[in-house]
């Protein structure tokens, strides 16, 4: 690799990669909880709700420093599942139906304000909300791999990375310490209330915890493939072992690898098939989960669906 | 309310602007009648799955009719790919959901999350082509009226006046198979086949829809105005009907008024709309309404704790100071706590009436908890004379 | 609200006070009552159970056995009355009670072992942040022994039969080594060998002192198994020693038209 290429590639691709992969391994540790609780579309409702909070919060303060926009994203986590529970509770619905009313209510709330205020000058609209901007993270300063390290360069590195760094190490930290208490509050929460772990407000922090990955992933990425990064990477372990710490960890891996690979795809297929430009990164990235996903859901060895059919199978030429 | 926007509301805004806006109220009505179905099934997250998987058939539709016609933005081209990707989306999450492992939520999540990804990439794709007309895709995302072509218009109204046609033609087997499935099966009803119609039409009002309101918020469409309907009344054909009318409302709304001044979108307001219209009627419906709720409960907890307090009194029972300040109030006791000849008088009625209550719940133990009042309403109010006749006459 | 009234301040004392005398028993229940909605599922349930009583909750189907069990725990809202488990409000007590679900409320697809699922029993003990150490996987060892069902230790709980994962469950109870169990129909469904073991066990702990709740549907063997009774239908029709709660006349009473004298007499219901 030519200098020239090399350093294109730290200051374009890595950063991106980087973001990307981040991204996608704190949702996936999150999304194995959410996925456990048969609240998937809990984080479907919070990655949508994240963007009226953190219009809010620029409507607010005026600025979009990150620390205003994390906390009015929250706020509207917290609010929206609380409001979904609220609904459920007293207007006697099924959950799939309060989310729905909640979700986009909150987000048309949101695009209309995004429309109606400047927000549309400062880097905020609602086609980056959706997509992400992958792209567009730069790290000017490396030049080859040896200077990757050094302290004048790492200190050039794009605020969100570095933020995402932060969420994800602090979401990895959680799981860690955690585990033991996010298990048994899942698993069984009357048991868990019981002995004195309040499955009410793990809940709740793992709401929190739901929404501070989402608003630090939803930047670079953007709020769908929060979703797909909170749900794809999480349901493949789920197919491939019965190991809970294992599915986890499983996990973790493949929303890297599908970050990798999936930037890898966008940006370098287009010229192998001879084409100009590149592909949305955050899209090839959910793409690539999927895939991978679906390879599990065929071919997992004990649960896939060849290997269950497979089973059913034999047990039927062993009858005759 | 300014000038431009009573126009709009009474169809004064030109011939391009009544079309849409009447275009939009069909839509509305579509997807409220659609919608209250998919709601009884229990399905309207799919709902979220089937919209955000139109967008890859949006993109692929662009494309193919860019090579047919050499033109992108063919709405019939665009609205046949929402239609297949959708439709395949519906396969996809069905197979997650009856051949994995995982549920229905992760098949939701997943379907909803790729496709959208996959929709996102050949969009980028379609961004590098050098062709015009790419900009309008993005009105799938989150609706536009502003710039619709008459023949789009055309082709939302008629779209949808095809879809409320259809369910209307197919009340009674749509009814019949989202109250009892099994009953159905077994009186020979194609419960499938029926289940089957219930999701294309699902599908297809989301595809109609898309230019309007937009992939994101169209689920609104058919979840919010079949809720709100819900805490209206308890039967089906009046809840259909009122899904119906409440989606026709607020799209007619939304549409005219984001025709009345810019940056003013189209499915937000819509959205706003029909929320607005939900959160009135979770408040102050009459039956199921929170205000409505509430009264009745704080009534049913009083009269529980009065009768309780009364049968206390009879036996001779010590209750709790509550209870007691209460009975003082009501002339039961007298200030000292003794009972007065009124309140001797009430605890021995409510003490037979429990006496008679604890006798049906013997004889008629189903019914007994099934009926609103058990043990906390007067028996002659609930039941018939000959019923409470037939339980004085036992003699224990 | 001030009393000026001697009198009546005076019963208000007395009634404050009052159930302090039974509150020393395992579990002591006044006026439970229970709604869904507006309508009651449970109706001023007072019972107090006996030291070491092996009980068991006995009553129709939708009778609000499960339901009691529920509110016991604190798991449904009670419309009125008062809980004390061992004299404690139920917040305070948590420690000291057990509880095995029906069987139909675990997620049994759940990433887990059977081991895990006892070790789960000694979460509370082993405290926040803490992890799970070897010492604690031996003990939940020896509880799944103790139900017979050491050899089956790491296979995931969905791969048990349904009487090999009631005794998972109750091996659990075990490791919370917990003064007041409470079951929900654990006997439901199981083969002769589980009940065998469920039924050795619970004996095992009546015999140390413990008092158990047992959610049961089967009238037949009501009397062979349990020492005291609960009768139940909505309201408390019985409580008592077997031979005193559980009669014909009370049957009658909490079935109703539902049961064949016929079948109370086979259910060998004293008289």
């Amino acid at each position: 690799m030519s200098d020239v290429i090399l350093a294109d590639f730290l200051t374009i691709d890595l950063p991106a990669m980087l973001a990307g992969s981040l991204a996608a391994l704190g949702c996936a540790l999150v999304g194995n909880f959410l996925i456990l609780r048969r609240q998937a579309l809990i984080g479907d409702a919070i990655s949508h709700v994240v963007l009226p909070g953190i219009v809010l919060a620029f409507i607010v303060t005026g600025t979009i420093a990150a620390l205003p926009m994390m906390l009015g994203a929250l706020a509207a986590a917290v609010v929206a599942v609380g409001l979904i529970e609220l609904i459920r509770h007293l207007g006697r619905l099924e959950t799939g139906a309060a989310m729905g009313v909640v979700f986009t209510t909150m987000f048309a709330g949101g695009v209309l304000m995004l429309e109606r205020s400047a927000g549309r000058g400062a880097h905020l609209d609602v086609q980056h909300a959706l997509y992400g901007s992958l792209e567009a993270l730069l790290w000017l300063g490396p030049t080859d791999w040896a200077s990757l390290l050094r302290p004048e360069v790492l200190a050039e590195l794009p605020d969100e990375i570095v933020m995402l760094a932060a969420v994800t190490g602090s979401i990895i930290a959680t799981v860690v310490l955690f585990y033991k208490e996010l298990k048994i509050s899942t698993f069984d929460a009357a048991l868990a209330d019981a002995l004195g772990y309040p499955s009410k407000w793990i809940g709740v922090g793992l709401v929190l915890a739901t929404g501070i990955t989402a608003v630090a992933a939803f930047q670079a990425v953007g709020s769908i493939l929060v979703i797909a990064m909170f749900i794809c990477p999480p349901a493949t372990a789920r197919m491939l072992t019965d190991n809970l710490a294992r599915q986890i960890w499983l996990s973790g891996g493949i929303a890297v690898l599908a970050g990798v690979l999936g930037y890898l795809l966008a940006a370098f297929a287009p010229q192998l098939f001879g084409t100009v430009g590149s592909l949305n990164a955050a899209g090839m990235i959910a793409v690539v989960a999927g895939l991978m996903q679906t390879l599990a859901m065929l071919f997992a060895p004990r649960y896939g669906a060849v290997a269950q059919s497979g089973f059913v199978g034999s047990l039927k030429r062993s009858k005759t | 309310m300014d000038r431009t926007l009573i126009d709009l509301l009474l169809l004064q805004g030109g011939f391009n602007t009544t079309l849409v806006t009447v275009g939009a109220a069909l839509l509305g009505a579509g997807a409220g009648v659609i919608g209250a179905f998919t709601l009884l099934r229990r399905q309207a997250l799919i709902s979220d799955a089937i919209s955000h998987a139109t967008l890859p058939g949006v993109a692929l539709g662009f494309l193919a009719s860019l090579a047919l016609f050499g033109d992108g933005r063919i709405a019939w081209m665009l609205m046949l790919g929402a239609l297949a990707t959708g439709g395949l989306g519906i396969l996809a999450t069905q197979w997650i959901r009856d051949h994995t492992r995982l549920r229905e939520d992760a098949a939701i999540g997943t379907v909803l999350s790729v496709f959208f990804g996959l929709g996102i990439v050949l969009l980028s794709h379609i961004q590098t082509l050098k062709s015009g007309g790419q900009a309008g895709l993005e009105a799938f995302l989150l609706g536009s009226t502003a710039a619709m072509t008459t023949s789009e218009a055309w082709l939302i109204a008629g779209g949808s006046a095809v879809v409320v046609l259809a369910t209307l033609a197919m009340l009674k087997e749509f009814a019949a198979v989202c109250f009892d499935a099994d009953h159905a099966r077994a009186l020979g009803w194609p419960v499938a086949k029926i289940d089957l119609a219930m999701t294309f039409l699902l599908l297809a009002v989301l595809s109609v829809g898309l230019k309007t309101v937009g992939l994101i918020l169209i689920i609104a469409l058919v979840i919010i105005p079949p809720v709100t309907a819900r805490f209206w009344t308890e039967r089906l054909g009046k809840m259909v009907a009122l899904s119906g009318v409440f989606g026709a409302v607020a799209c007619y709304f939304g549409a005219a008024l984001s025709a009345s001044a810019p940056a003013l979108p189209t499915g937000s307001l819509v959205v706003l709309t029909a929320a607005a219209m939900f959160s009135v009627s979770l408040l102050l419906a009459p039956a199921r309404g929170l205000v409505a709720h509430g009264i009745r409960l704080t009534r049913f907890r009083r009269r529980l704790m009065l009768r309780q307090a009364l049968l206390r009194l009879d036996q001779g029972e010590p209750m709790v100071p509550r209870a007691m300040r209460r009975l003082i109030r009501l002339g039961v006791l007298d200030p000292e706590g003794a009972p007065t000849a009124f309140g001797r008088a009430m605890a021995r009625d409510a003490s037979h009436d429990h006496l008679l209550w604890t006798r049906y719940l013997a004889r008629h133990p189903d019914e007994a908890f099934a009926v609103t009042g058990w043990g906390t309403r007067p028996i002659t109010e609930v039941l018939s004379p000959d019923q409470v006749d037939a339980l004085e006459a036992i003699d224990q | 609200m001030r009393v000026d009234n001697p009198i009546l301040a005076e019963r208000m004392r007395e009634q404050a006070t009052a159930p302090i005398g039974a509150a020393d028993a395992p579990l002591f229940i006044a006026n439970l009552t229970v709604a869904y909605a507006d309508k009651p599922a449970l109706w001023a349930i007072d019972y107090t159970a006996p030291v070491g009583g092996l009980i068991g909750i006995v009553g129709p189907n939708g009778a609000g056995k499960s339901t009691l069990l529920k509110a016991v725990l604190g798991l449904v809202p009670t419309v009125a009355g008062e809980v004390r488990v061992f004299g404690r409000p139920i917040g305070q007590a948590r420690e000291r009670i057990a509880y095995v679900p029906q069987r139909s409320s675990v997620d049994w697809d759940f990433p887990t072992t059977a081991l895990d699922v006892v070790a789960m029993g000694l979460y509370g003990r082993i405290g926040w942040f803490k992890r799970v150490r070897r010492r604690h996987l031996n003990f939940a060892l020896e509880r799944l022994d103790q139900v017979g069902m050491a050899e089956f230790a790491d296979r995931q709980i969905g791969q048990l039969s349904g009487g090999q994962q009631q005794r998972v469950f109750l091996a659990r109870a075990l490791a919370q080594d917990a003064d007041l169990m409470l079951l929900d129909e654990p006997l439901a469904g199981v083969d002769a060998a589980t009940e065998a073991t469920i039924l050795n066990v619970l004996r095992d702990l009546k015999a140390q002192g413990r008092t158990a709740l047992v959610v049961h549907h089967d009238l037949q063997t009501v009397t062979d198994y349990f020492d005291h009774v609960a009768l139940l239908n909505g309201r408390m029709i019985a409580a008592g020693p077997t031979g005193e709660a559980f009669t014909e006349a009370t049957l009658l009473d909490a079935y109703g038209g539902r049961l064949a004298t016929s079948e109370i007499r086979a259910a060998g219901a004293g008289d």
